[in-house]
């Protein structure tokens, strides 16, 4: 970890204005993953800027739905009466992930901006396309350790079968996003809202996240100098039959090889509706559209939902290690969509 | 005598400090002007340092050195051969030699290149990160599998080829199994970080807090390394934070920081980090095996062959007892092993819980389940068509074996009636259902210790040994034992451990603590009994007149079993005599029969497990360990020993496995987020029994020790019911899910 300088701020504004005066500075909310990208010499920043005193922790109703604070812990949104009554989905994604000390920290904002598992991404000695240049101190603007994609030919257990090759020849990066909360957040179709420079904006969770592309340096659309402040989620019909299944190397405490965030309306045993995401498998909240479409209108049969989960693996692509993702996520969405259709 | 008649279930008796943290682990000792030290690993496995830029590092807030190949000061004692280690066979040195901060050849990733120290932890932390290293880099052999073919066989003398009966007789079985297994890397990962603090204490004279589970190993290895009188090393290490094996040796940093301490004539701190720990403090080797085993048609054995080849640094040769529990556990005329190593890129793996027969009961306890199923014959009865009632390898009898009455019990708690035949017929809701058993067993031993027993003139009693307590409750089982012979109520025993002001013992590990230690402690307390009861009985005294058998002792009182009233209070005694206590130091070891007879303690592991058909996932449901390790002395920290070799043997089974990237030869899940160990939720209902029969042969307490047992063979039992539920055979662990894809 380098020296730097740090600063408390109160106010949104004042959140906004001490990041665009200072290039290299970061936003510090619960820090769960910054202070880790810290000590491994991954962000080497000039400043911190402390938004947790920032007045964005509330969770209220609003006419069209919910609106979730961008500071608002992880366990208090999963634990909030009106998240677990509207919103199942969004509970159980937030209590699958990291363990309740990381969730009692770990913000909402925070939860979102979380950077890749990739084990090349966090070793500065091995090679990775996503490190940005050193940032601070005698080495400013010296590249943070070799690019190249290690995980490409490497240890890819955990990494991407969508969307890497996606407007690139080659990938340059096939790391995932590890968020459980954004799985869940992008098949309720929440929007972000955000505040810059130039004031208030709000994003389309679908148009969040970004696949990498040719810069797999950018995670998400969100600007340089942007705060996050709240996620507002619309209401559905979508929470009777939800469910937020979570495949991993251990039963706790560890991230998703697969999930699959499920919301489905039912109408008797006819899909209404369905509203279908997947974590683990790429760079972004990955939702299966085409796959909601296929559903629509269709019993909720074993044989439907293998063949939306056939539809579902278009364009999937393995890269050694994590091949076996190809068999997993259509089994998981199978299962996933048998358990929010399954009666309690 | 029976050492404990009323199996009394005490408390841990440094549980309360360990749960209010007053316990303290050697980091958090405070000496005045302790200076910080911060290792700066290789990036690279193999290859030479070509520069090595200090001067950021030098010039950093707080710095007191930045030590390298260039001036690290002298270890005097290192200029002969060093094996450093603690006790025991020690890892034999090849013709590579590895001398920390010596020279500028790479041997392993992590290797350290230089050690930073200053004022505190957090500038010694920042100035380690200004060290810039430039390297020739030559293509590390990390990979096990790429380079069997430069295995070799260790040229010591206790792993050599073992043969038996015919050369490969399984070939002339009507029923044969050949197959692979293999075990990967993997990492101890106690919570407690490694390291030390060192102080010169005088030119001559050093006083260290180490993380070593044994400080009389630390102090002779550090005596022989600096030239000193051991007597002037003092080593304390009270508690641990789980060893697990990797404080089994003293490791060329601690020396190094001792080498440091003296040259800054300040003291010096190490706490390692936790991707050091992979690198740096040893880990259970990768390992291939090969089972070859034939079988008639009436189950019974014909031939065995058992084979391992595992990874080994390429400075020093690492052996275990891989192939050995095949050579005697079941009644096979002819029987071969061979046991091989493979030099890499790596760091030297040290013994991991189980060590090496762990790895082999996977393989042996795997295979004899593949071969139950071929003879279409439970795997329990198969097991009993082959019990050894004598020692096969040593044609000599067990000095005792109640392993037929811990199949039967573990079976009945489990439930092994409802194994399904077939594998794969069971469900419950959509989940497959398996159960699955197999066998552990481990040498059982008794070494030489020396303890110090004092009993007070107020009837308090003061127990001494140096032994560490790693965590299985070695303090406990001692207080236990003195409580037991003398009688003196457990609230008023003091057992002092873990400090080389205490007489010696051996290193806590190859579970032979209790045995070993725990004699010493009987054997001293009955001297200091004979003592009262001669006291007691002379002419004239409360007792006169009675024989020693007749007499005994409770509750700090000294009386005639026959007729309770009679007695006198031990205290009273010692006043009556005016002696302010009894004190006894004496040296305890095993006698001759420890040749005439085989000693093993056994387990047997019962697991339940659900599979999920579509996602792969294994859930184990229940597990029933049952242990015949002797006379069990303290049956709550034998019962946490037990659950706390299932959870090992959980994370074993299902989860933990230390990643390299070989192109690379760096570890990619070096850190407790991605190296998985089991979490509470992997971890279901443990149940365990104990047989609880006394071996007399092995100590007069006729306890055995339990520690790697309760983790040896756990695996085995868990793929073996993976097979049950799924009729998919997983040979290379851990059993993660995408091993068992697709199995409906
Ligand atoms: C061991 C471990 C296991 C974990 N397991 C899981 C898991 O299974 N599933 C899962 O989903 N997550 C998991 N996590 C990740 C955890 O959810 C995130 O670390 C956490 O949500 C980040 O939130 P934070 O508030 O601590 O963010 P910080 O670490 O403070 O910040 C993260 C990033 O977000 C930026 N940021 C924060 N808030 C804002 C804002 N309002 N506006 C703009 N930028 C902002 C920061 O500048 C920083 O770049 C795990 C983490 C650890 C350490
Ligand atoms: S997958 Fe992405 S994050 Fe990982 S090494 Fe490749 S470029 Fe870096």
């Amino acid at each position: 970890m380098n020296p730097f300088s740090y600063a408390r701020v109160t106010t949104p504004p004042a959140a906004v204005a001490a990041r665009t005066q200072q290039p290299g500075s970061y936003f510090l909310a619960g820090g769960t993953n910054l202070v880790d990208l810290l000590k491994r010499g991954v962000v080497v920043p000039e400043k911190l800027v402390d938004i947790t005193r920032l007045p964005l922790t509330a969770i209220e109703a609003t006419p069209t739905g919910l609106r979730i604070g961008a500071l608002a812990k992880n366990s208090t949104v999963a634990d909030h009466e009106l998240v677990r009554r509207q919103f199942p989905l969004l509970s159980q994604a937030l209590n699958a992930g990291a363990s309740a000390q990381l969730r009692n920290m770990a913000t909402v904002g925070g939860n979102m901006l979380q950077r890749t598992r990739c084990a090349y991404f966090y070793d500065t000695s091995l090679p990775c396309n996503k490190r940005v240049p050193v940032q601070a101190g005698p080495d400013k603007g010296q590249p943070n350790g070799p690019t190249g994609c290690g995980a490409l030919g490497g240890y890819n257990r955990m990494h991407a079968i969508f969307g890497a090759d996606a407007g690139v020849a080659a990938p340059k990066c096939i790391a995932v996003h590890p968020s459980d909360m954004c799985v869940a957040l992008a098949a309720l179709e929440a929007t972000v809202v955000v505040v810059g420079p130039k004031g208030e904006r709000r994003i389309a969770f679908r148009d969040f996240h970004r696949l990498p592309g040719d810069n797999p340096r950018q995670d998400t659309t969100l600007g340089a100098d942007e705060l996050i402040t709240a996620v507002e989620v619309p209401a559905n019909e979508l929470a009777a039959h939800s469910t937020y299944l979570k495949v991993r190397d251990r039963a706790s405490y560890a991230f998703a090889l697969v999930s699959v965030a499920a919301g489905l309306q039912l109408e008797g045993t006819t899909i209404r509706q369905a509203r279908l995401a997947m974590g683990g498998v790429a760079h972004k909240p990955w939702r299966l559209f085409e796959a909601e479409q296929f559903l629509r209108g269709k019993p909720a049969t074993l044989a439907t939902f293998q063949q939306a989960a056939t539809l579902a693996m278009k364009g999937a692509k393995g890269y050694g290690e994590n091949d076996f993702k190809l068999t997993l996520a259509p089994n998981s969405l199978v299962e996933a969509l048998t358990l929010a259709t399954t009666p309690a | 005598m029976d050492i404990n008649p009323k199996n009394q279930p005490v408390d841990r008796v440094d549980g309360r400090q360990k749960v209010t943290g007053s316990a303290k682990y050697f980091a958090e000792f405070a000496l005045p002007r302790t200076a910080y030290c911060v290792i700066v690993g290789s990036t690279i496995a193999r290859g030479t340092l070509d520069q090595l830029d200090t001067k950021r590092a030098a010039a950093a807030p707080g710095v007191l050195g930045v030590f390298t190949h260039l001036n690290m000061p002298a270890i005097p004692g290192w200029d002969a051969p060093v094996g450093g280690q603690a006790d025991g066979p020690p890892p034999q040195p090849t013709a590579e030699t590895y001398r920390i901060l010596r020279g500028t050849k790479i041997l392993f990733d992590g290797q350290p290149i230089a050690m930073v120290v200053a004022d505190t932890f957090e500038r010694a932390t920042y100035a380690a990160s200004l060290v810039k290293a430039t390297y020739t880099r030559q293509t590390p052999k990390t990979d096990l599998n790429k380079h069997l073919a430069a295995a070799i066989a260790p040229s010591i003398p206790w792993m050599k080829d073992y043969s038996r009966g015919q050369a490969e007789a399984y070939k002339t079985a009507p029923v044969v199994l050949e197959a692979d297994y293999v075990v990967p890397t993997e990492v101890h990962n106690p919570m407690e970080m490694h390291g030390i603090l060192a102080q010169w204490t005088s030119p001559t004279s050093l006083l260290l807090y180490a993380k070593t589970q044994g400080v009389n190993a630390t102090q002779r290895a550090m005596a022989q390394a600096f030239k000193l009188d051991p007597r002037n090393v003092k080593v304390h290490t009270e508690f641990m934070g789980g060893g697990f094996g990797m404080g089994l040796r003293t490791w060329p940093q601690e020396t190094a920081v001792v080498a440091i301490a003296r040259q800054l004539g300040r003291p010096v701190k190490l706490v390692m980090t936790r991707s050091q720990m992979f690198q740096l403090v040893g880990y259970r080797p990768h390992t291939r095996q090969t089972i070859r085993m034939g079988a008639d048609a009436t189950g019974k054995l014909v031939g065995l062959v058992h084979e391992a080849t595992a990874e080994t640094a390429t400075y020093e040769d690492f052996t275990e007892g891989t192939v050995n529990m095949s050579k005697f556990l079941y009644a096979c005329p002819s029987m071969q092993t061979r046991y091989r190593l493979v030099r890499l890129d790596r760091g030297v793996p040290i013994w991991m819980r189980g060590p090496g027969e762990a790895t082999g009961a996977f393989a042996l306890e795997s295979a004899m389940d593949e071969m139950a199923h071929k003879l279409h014959l439970d795997p329990l009865e198969f097991r009993l068509r082959n019990y050894s009632e004598t020692d096969p390898e040593h044609n000599r009898p067990y000095s005792s074996k109640n392993l037929r009455e811990a199949y039967e019990r573990g079976a009945a708690a489990i439930g092994w009636r409802n194994r399904p035949a077939t594998p794969g017929s069971q469900r419950e809701g959509e989940w497959l259902v398996g159960y699955g058993m197999s066998t552990g067993t481990f040498n059982a031993m008794r070494w030489q210790a020396t303890v110090r027993v004092v009993l007070q003139a107020d009837g308090s009693l003061l127990v001494q040994s140096a032994v560490t307590d790693i965590g299985p409750g070695t303090g406990t089982a001692l207080t236990i034992i003195a409580h037991n012979v003398l009688g003196v109520p457990l609230d008023r025993i003091k057992v002092q451990y873990g400090d080389t002001s205490l007489p010696p013992a051996p290193t806590q590990g190859g579970s032979a603590i209790v045995s070993t230690v725990g004699s010493a402690v009987f054997d001293t307390c009955s001297a200091v009994k004979q003592t009262l009861v001669e006291l007691a009985t002379r002419p004239g005294a409360p007792l006169a007149g009675h024989q020693a058998e007749e007499l005994a002792l409770a509750d700090g009182q000294l009386f005639v079993e026959a007729k309770l009233a009679t007695q006198v209070a031990v205290a009273e005694l010692l006043r009556q005599n005016q002696l302010a206590s009894i004190d006894k130091t004496t040296e305890s070891k095993g006698g001759p029969e420890q040749q005439k007879y085989s000693f093993y303690s056994y387990s047997v592991h019962f697991v339940r497990v659900r599979v999920n058909p579509r996602t792969g996932v294994v859930r184990v449901t229940k597990t029933v360990s049952v242990a015949d390790s002797g006379r069990i002395i303290s049956p709550k920290t034998a019962a946490s020993q037990m659950i706390g070799g299932v959870a090992g043997g959980i994370g074993m089974a299902l989860t933990e496995e230390a990643v390299l990237d070989h192109r690379f030869g760096r570890y990619v899940n070096n850190n407790l987020a991605d190296y998985h160990v089991a979490v509470h939720a992997d971890v279901p209902e443990i149940e365990t029994i104990t047989i609880d029969k006394p071996d007399y042969l092995l100590n007069p307490m006729g306890a055995k020790g339990m520690g790697e047992i309760a983790l040896i063979g756990f695996a085995a039992a868990v793929a073996n019911a993976v097979f049950n539920a799924t009729g998919r055979r997983v040979r290379e662990l851990p059993i993660t899910l995408d091993k068992l894809l697709a199995v409906s």
